[in-house]
């Protein structure tokens, strides 16, 4: 591509260029610094023969007067056979073989194509010459892990196509056409195995979008019971640093009950992408026995890397997933943490000297954190198949104050809010979800009734703690007492749960509903409690009975014994033998 | 390549604007004025307006000054000459001897590609409890003491600095007091590691700005050594002072802040130096420790707020102890199902102890009556503090590990601790201890 411009200002990642050609609002452009290197750069401003673009590398070396290019694409992801298992930094460069060709370091300015095009891939065609399609419309398939993975009309074509050709059955790289087809007004078209997609555009090609309610088990028990996220919802943890948010994430990439999970880790710890690439490989997904890293896409922006990539990570990560849902799969994206991307916003609107609105955020913050959200959801496809994408996202606020304008921005479209609390996480109760300041609009694996006692006897237990503090024990009756042990016990035996233990960290959901089924068998029954000492020793008994329980993995001897001991316990109504 | 512009149309703060052509961002410059030469670097072009940020401040700059620039971006040398020496904190020699010209490396480069990363997982033993069996050390992390004013926090950085056993150290101080610097020195002359030492040393008294430099020349220089499969080890203090020289230039750039006068790219300022701590794949690492203080003791004040959600965790030091709340290591599970069984039981249950004994503490202090339960708890908690917390407590994790059980044993019965039963089986003291309070 020719020269269009020249830079007249460089400030941190913001360039203004001139440029004597039209320029495309969100296209891509390539500052070229003297040494030939050229920086990918997204034009976000036009005035006049101005253009603002925000460059996706560190622009240390740029001067006024350097060409850039402009190429009137947008910024697209590619998408295609080969996703899965891959990482990718925030523009979907490959990391790993980025890291084979040009070694330690992340030289601006060295791209490589995210699907191999020297990789095939099986095609088995279904369409047939003179057939009708529409965008999304199958022309055949590739396996992909263990999935079967359409091949389809590009999303992006409008109107109607009609097979002109399609090739037999056979290895293709993903640049290989496979079909020819014929628009409306005679345009032709070829279609490959892969195609892009502009990452800031929803992509949703269905017949309707359904209302989700089928619950997303992620085996964490807090979550699956008191808070729950379904098949198609949205949900976020905001939480102070150190409260758990990633711990939390990770636990639920690698336990939930999903077909693909793709991880954005956008502006957070490498090390934490890093234990991520090093443990998924040698996992297996209980689902299918294969390596939990066939099922995940990572896109990792880290906070070191340039910031303005930071925004574009997180939208190539949700076309990403929503790429996958369109094959009528279940996807589940995270993202940690929203907050990097909203302040990747916020340096970006204070270089481009924007009014600025609460805690120097810009004033579209909230518009935009409703966009992303709404990307989520789950929908029915032209084929009648179902497939949903679920998001989740950390925020981080400042100071651990939830009244921030990201929090908040947040809390207005999500369906489930799972708050982290630095008093649970200090007294090292994890998963350090605040069982009531938390919330949920959907259903989860209980009965509404259930979780409504749950919550209550939670509600009654802390606030018969707080009159404790005021009054004393000694003000105490022994009922209120017990009331607050047998929360506690519920607190310590149901919603904590060791994320390092390979029986507790995940329970199916089957095992959740008997524990919490036999924990409330517990509180039900008439426990002889002779005075406060005595209660409590009871419900310290019963407490240690059920965290050795938890521990046991299920079909196994040890899990009968420490089961049949609660039982005996509970018949004896808590009195010692 | 030399090109004198003598157009400085602005100064203010520690800001300068001159017009020149041809000039690279973040290039590197030298100024000359009647107080002396500073270095300046580029960090902003309009047309051929460029501003520059000057290390030395501007005091005494006037508009028939001269700016040369160098054509290049901060650079260090890279060479084993560097170590033992002592440099200021725009990287010439602080201890009389030579300056050094050899091969030079850039300062404040790309970042790691994080596939080449290896997971952290050496121990790294420190004889403090509180660190070893409740906020384990591993190498390559990267971890501030958080502390109020008036807190040891630089002794601590240095007692822990030297039992990281490193191949090299490097110290990067900013706005350091004297006293510390040679506080510094002497540990590390004592310890007999000053030969393997390097450091960057801005104090106090010297100007706000000059300190942005020296986190950049310390990491740069130790993940060279650690490339060369050296274990590094890179001290920063404090890096309070470091955030502030950024608050400094940002306003005078008449940016908007975030919070309380702070840029907003403080988060990702911070994060980049930080993130250069790291465990290299077939080389060696780089482990980065340092300090953040916390002005008013806040914990939510934008510095230590930020640099909380980089770190791998945070030494919070109040009071002369490493708090146990607060305080953090998030590598520690890396390390701590290696050591001994009961690692993680005794590190959990200890703390949510410590937690309902604190509890109790308030009830007492309120005037109500302590159940015999709140007294076990007053119990626990005044031998923990005294056998574990103290500071100058300096013993092995095992030994620390069986303290705990004696004070456990000594104050509870196991199912009162919450510790699993098949670790307590395995670990409960037969006897209760000896009275050691
Ligand atoms: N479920 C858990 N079980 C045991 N330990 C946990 C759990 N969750 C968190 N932790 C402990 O807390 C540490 C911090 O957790 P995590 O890294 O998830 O915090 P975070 O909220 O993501 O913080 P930040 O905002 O700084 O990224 C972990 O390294 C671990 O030691
Ligand atoms: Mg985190």
């Amino acid at each position: 591509m020719s020269e269009t411009g020249r830079i007249a200002a460089v400030f941190g990642n913001m360039v203004t260029a001139h440029v004597d050609t039209f320029a495309v609002l969100n296209s891509v452009a390539y500052c070229r610094r003297r040494d030939g290197t050229r920086l990918l750069a997204e034009i976000i401003r036009i005035s006049g023969d101005a253009v603002d673009l925000q460059v996706f590398e560190e622009t240390r070396g740029l001067r006024v007067g350097d060409p850039v290019e402009l190429t009137g694409n947008l910024v697209e992801a590619q998408l295609g056979p080969g996703l899965l298992g891959r990482i990718y930094d925030g523009l979907q460069n490959p990391l790993p073989e980025l890291a084979a060709k040009h070694g330690t370091h992340l030289l601006p300015g060295r791209y490589l194509p995210p699907l191999d095009p020297q990789t095939t891939w099986r095609f088995t065609p279904s369409a047939s010459v003179g057939q009708k399609l529409r965008a999304g419309g199958a022309l055949g398939h590739v396996t992909e892990h263990v999935f079967e993975h359409p091949i389809c009309v590009p999303f992006g074509w409008r109107g109607s196509w009609t097979v002109e050709a399609i090739t037999s059955p056979g290895d293709y790289g993903c640049d290989a056409r496979v079909a020819v087809l014929r628009g409306e007004e005679d345009i032709r078209r070829e279609a490959t195995l892969c195609q892009r997609w502009p990452v800031k555009v929803p992509l949703c090609v269905c017949d309707e979008r359904l209302l989700p309610t089928e619950p997303l088990v992620t085996k964490i028990r807090i979550v699956d019971t008191l808070f729950p996220v379904v098949k198609g919802g949205t949900y976020c943890i905001p939480g102070p640093f150190g409260a758990g948010k990633t711990v939390l994430q990770h636990i639920t990439s690698r336990h939930a009950e999903i077909d693909v999970v793709v991880i954005a880790a956008c502006g957070e710890r490498a090390g934490e992408v890093v234990e991520l690439l090093r443990e998924f490989p040698e996992l297996t997904d209980p689902r299918d026995g294969q390596s939990l890293m066939k099922r995940t896409i990572i896109i990792c922006n880290t906070s070191s890397m340039p910031v303005a990539a930071r925004e574009a990570s997180v939208y190539t990560a949700v076309t990403l997933a929503e790429y996958y849902r369109q094959m009528g799969l279940n996807v589940l994206l995270l993202a940690d943490s929203t907050s990097r991307w909203a302040q990747a916003l916020r340096e970006l609107s204070g270089r481009l000297e924007e009014i600025p609105g609460e805690e120097a955020f810009p004033a579209y913050l909230e518009s935009r954190i409703a966009n992303f959200y709404e990307r989520a959801g789950a929908i029915r496809l032209h084929d009648g198949r179902v497939g949903s994408l679920t998001i989740g996202g950390t925020v981080s606020p400042a100071g651990g104050n939830f009244e921030e304008p990201v929090t908040q921005g947040t809390l207005k479209v999500v369906g489930a809010f799972h708050g982290l609390s630095r008093a649970r996480s200090d007294a090292r109760r994890y998963p350090a979800i605040d069982p009531i300041e938390s919330w949920s609009t959907y259903e989860g694996i209980i009965s509404q009734e259930a979780r409504v006692r749950a919550v209550r006897l939670l509600k009654d237990g802390n606030e018969i703690k707080q009159m404790m503090a005021v009054v004393g024990e000694e003000g105490t009756g022994i009922d209120d007492f017990a009331t607050m042990l047998a929360a506690e016990l519920f607190d310590a035996v149901f919603l904590q749960q060791n994320a390092f233990d390979d029986v507790d960290a995940a329970s199916d959901a089957s095992r959740q509903r008997l524990v919490f089924d036999k924990v409330f068998e517990l509180i039900d029954a008439q426990l002889v409690l002779d005075n406060k000492e005595h209660a409590r020793a009871v419900f310290v008994q019963a407490t240690e009975m059920f965290k050795h329980w938890n521990y046991e993995a299920p079909q196994t001897p040890g899990f009968d014994q420490a089961l049949a001991e609660i039982d005996d316990f509970i018949g004896r109504g808590g009195r010692t033998l | 390549m030399r090109k004198y512009h003598d157009e400085i149309t602005r100064v203010a703060g520690a800001v300068v604007e001159v017009t020149a052509r041809g000039v690279a961002y973040e290039d590197l410059a030298v100024l000359d004025t009647r107080l002396g030469t500073s270095l300046a670097q580029v960090i902003r072009v309009e047309g051929d307006h460029v501003t520059l940020q000057v290390f030395a401040g501007t005091q005494g700059v006037s508009t028939i000054d001269r700016i040369r620039f160098l054509g290049r971006p901060m650079q260090v040398p890279f060479t084993k000459n560097l170590l033992g020496r002592i440099f200021d904190g725009s990287g010439k020699p602080r201890d009389g001897r030579c300056e050094l010209h050899d091969d030079v490396i850039d300062v404040g480069g790309p970042s790691v590609n994080p596939v080449i990363r290896r997971m952290p997982d050496k121990m790294v033993r420190t004889g403090i409890p509180m660190i070893d069996v409740f906020n384990t050390l591993v190498e390559s992390q990267k971890l501030p003491i958080f502390a109020p004013a008036g807190e040891p926090y630089n002794r601590l950085l240095s007692r822990i600095g030297l039992q990281a056993d490193a191949d090299v150290i490097v110290l990067g101080g900013i706005g350091l007091r004297h006293d510390d610097y040679l506080m510094f020195r002497k540990a590390f002359e004592e310890h007999g590691v000053l030969h393997r030492t390097i450091m960057f040393v801005h104090t106090a008294s010297e100007p706000t700005v000059e300190a942005l430099l020296v986190p950049d020349l310390a990491l740069a220089v130790g993940e060279a050594f650690a490339l060369q499969k050296n274990r590094v080890l890179v001290l920063l203090s404090d890096m309070t002072a470091f955030s502030d020289a950024l608050k400094e230039v940002a306003i005078t750039m008449e940016q908007i802040p975030s919070n309380r006068g702070y840029p907003g790219d403080l988060y990702s300022q911070l994060a980049k130096r930080y993130e250069k701590a790291v465990d290299f794949e077939h080389s060696g690492s780089l482990t980065v420790l340092s300090v953040t203080t916390m002005p008013g003791d806040d914990v939510t004040h934008p510095v230590p707020d930020n640099t909380g959600y980089i770190t791998e965790g945070q030494l919070y030091l109040r009071g002369g102890r490493i708090e146990p709340f607060g305080s953090l290591s998030r590598l520690k599970q890396r390390v701590n199902g290696k050591t001994r069984d009961d690692h993680r039981a005794i590190m959990d249950a200890c703390i949510q102890l410590y937690a309902a004994c604190l509890e109790a503490r308030e009830k007492r202090s309120m005037g109500f009556e302590m159940s015999p339960w709140d007294s076990k708890l007053l119990s626990y908690g005044e031998r923990f503090e005294k056998q574990i917390m103290d500071l100058s407590v300096d013993i092995s994790l095992e030994s620390a590990l069986d303290t705990c059980w004696g004070i456990l044993s000594a104050c509870f019965e196991p199912a009162e601790t919450g510790i699993l039963r098949r670790i307590a089986e395995r670990h409960w003291p037969a006897e209760k201890p000896a009275e050691a309070v």
